[in-house]
């Protein structure tokens, strides 16, 4: 059961796209999922998908990949596909049953908010498939770096998302163990309603969380004894530097930008 | 004194430590000495105090009353924090709780990311510390990829590559397999010869014991016994009380001598064993 959780479902290759800085990599993932949001037809998101595809045959992932992550989501995308169409006040009817009117309206509203949705999940697993989690990390770091002079803990939280990223399969490891030897004295994991397993999570939950605490103890201490001290005067070995390629990413984003606006207006 | 410091890496001075709250000292009065280029050995029994003398070492822990000099310098200092800590490297017992980073190579930097050493020189030491530990290909791997005995070599060239005067070992070998131990103490061993780095080893295991220039034996926070592994291994008596056992071929010897055989009884390895049967042999 455990083993099925594939974390930072990172693709890696070495395209431009994963060869790019992950702070402009990041950056124009968040312009790109603004872009998106500004889109108001439908051409608008034939352009976005033609932009999307185009980076996915750079970067050499298969589009069925990206079209896998969004199939964990697709209770939600039905959700708020309906949420729209019910609640959406309209004009045009198209057709009505009973209390319930499908009007036009509604339904533009309801298949833009899911289009959204798809290319806001596509364009991250784009990020998230060409970048490693320690380059994200590593981004995240620089990115919000400004932000400490304010005292936000730019430095900490890198720290800590380097932290849960290098102990998530230690945990997961240990959790499998303590279920095996849990099942092996006859616990019962699998069967009787929701509330039967989530109970029986409990005996594997709660050595687990104790461990971690051990750990966390541990390598406090580990930390402490390699001269750990927070970011302050801290070096990295891996520096961030942006080159050639960032520049005509940032170019292609504005060119994508440039379309989406004018086709705005063109088409309304 | 300063020629004492020169040749000492670590010296201790009525050193005792008490845990807030404690009843008692977990470390009293411990005076000792680890010299350039020693391999030192710590043995007691379970809560004997010797997890606690090596965070002294480290300056995890500061003196509750007496001394512990570090290549000179006073653990209580607290401006000389970074620079101890630099000097005695402290490698854990579990493999799993002290690596840091989610990539070998960027472990092995954790340390000299902290001192703010430069990039390109943190590039080259690494790859000296991986390759003294023979992890060399294994730099981009992820560290849950690895095997016990390989996370404590990992471990090992983190703290290598902040070229540290001595290398404490608290029970690092107590988590492997025997195949992970030995590369583990062949490591230790080598870096100790070759590179004249003082080893810290504190341990249960016996054999490993026998290889060190010296042991001190705790007991309740004290230093019950002090000696050459020869020294101390002949002493079983003494040794057992201490709740500890004594080397495989120290024990055998000893029962080969209560079945009549004049063995020496402070044999200590396999080599000696065969030496010395062979000896009997050829006398008989
Ligand atoms: N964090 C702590 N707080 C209070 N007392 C402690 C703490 N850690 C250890 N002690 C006590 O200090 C004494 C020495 O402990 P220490 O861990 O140094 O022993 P040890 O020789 O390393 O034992 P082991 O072989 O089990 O590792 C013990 O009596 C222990 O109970
Ligand atoms: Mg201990």
């Amino acid at each position: 059961m455990l083993n099925d959780i594939t974390l930072g479902q990172y693709y890696p290759g070495n395209s431009p796209v994963h060869r790019m800085d992950p702070r402009c990599k990041l950056l124009l993932t968040v312009a790109y999922i603004v872009g998106v949001f500004l889109i108001g037809n439908l051409p608008g998101y034939l352009l976005a998908l033609a932009f999307l595809w185009l980076v996915v045959r750079v970067s050499g992932i298969r589009f069925s990949y990206l079209l896998r992550g969004l199939k964990p989501l697709r209770f939600i995308l039905v959700f708020t596909f309906i949420l729209n169409v019910a609640f959406t006040q309209g004009q045009t009817v198209l057709f009505a049953v009973g209390f319930f009117r499908l009007t036009r309206e509604a339904l533009e509203n309801a298949i833009y908010f899911s289009l959204r949705l798809v290319f806001l999940v596509m364009g991250t697993s784009v990020l998230t498939l060409t970048t490693s989690p320690v380059q994200l990390t590593d981004a995240l770091e620089h990115l919000m770096h400004p932000l400490a002079r304010f005292g936000f803990p730019a430095h900490e939280l890198a720290m800590m998302m380097t932290i849960a990223l290098r102990f998530i399969p230690t945990l997961l490891e240990e959790a499998d163990k303590i279920q095996k030897a849990q099942m092996a004295r006859g616990a019962d994991f699998e069967s009787g309603n929701l509330m039967a397993r989530a109970r029986a999570m409990i005996p594997l939950l709660v050595p687990l969380f104790v461990s971690s605490f051990r750990r966390a103890n541990d390598l406090a201490m580990a930390m402490e004894a390699r001269c750990y001290r927070g970011g302050e005067h801290r070096t990295r070995l891996r520096e961030l530097r942006y080159t050639r390629l960032d520049f005509y990413a940032l170019l292609c984003m504005i060119a994508f930008f440039v379309l989406i606006i004018a086709e705005g207006m063109l088409l309304g | 004194m300063e020629n004492r410091q020169k040749e000492n890496r670590i010296i201790t001075d009525g050193l005792s430590y008490r845990y807030p709250e404690a009843e008692r000292d977990a470390v009293s009065d411990v005076a000792l000495r680890v010299r350039a280029g020693e391999f030192v050995c710590i043995l007691g029994h379970n809560g004997s105090g010797k997890s606690t003398l090596a965070k002294l070492f480290n300056a995890l822990y500061v003196p509750t009353e007496g001394t512990v000099w570090v290549c000179g310098m006073d653990t209580k200092d607290d401006e000389l924090v970074f620079d101890i800590r630099q000097n005695a490297g402290m490698v854990f017992q579990n493999p799993d709780n002290q690596i840091v980073a989610t990539v070998v190579e960027e472990d092995v930097a954790f340390g000299l990311e902290n001192n703010g050493v430069p990039p390109q020189e943190i590039r080259v030491r690494i790859d000296e510390a991986l390759a003294a530990v023979g992890m060399s290909e294994r730099a981009k791997k992820a560290p849950h990829m690895l095997s016990g005995g390989q996370k404590q070599r990992v471990a090992i060239a983190g703290v290598l590559a902040m070229r540290p005067s001595v290398i404490i070992l608290d029970e690092s070998t107590a988590m492997l397999d025997p195949s992970g131990r030995a590369e583990v103490m062949n490591t230790v061993r080598r870096l100790n010869r070759e590179e004249g780095i003082s080893i810290v080893l504190i341990t249960h295991f016996m054999t490993e014991a026998a290889q060190a220039d010296m042991i001190y034996v705790m007991d309740g926070g004290k230093i019950a016994m002090t000696g050459t592994p020869r020294e101390v291994f002949s002493q079983i008596g003494r040794v057992r009380a201490l709740g500890l056992d004594v080397p495989p071929m120290t024990a055998l010897a000893e029962t080969l001598g209560k079945a009549g055989l004049p063995v020496r009884p402070d044999v200590l390895t396999v080599e000696e064993m065969v030496e010395e049967v062979c000896r009997l042999q050829s006398k008989g």
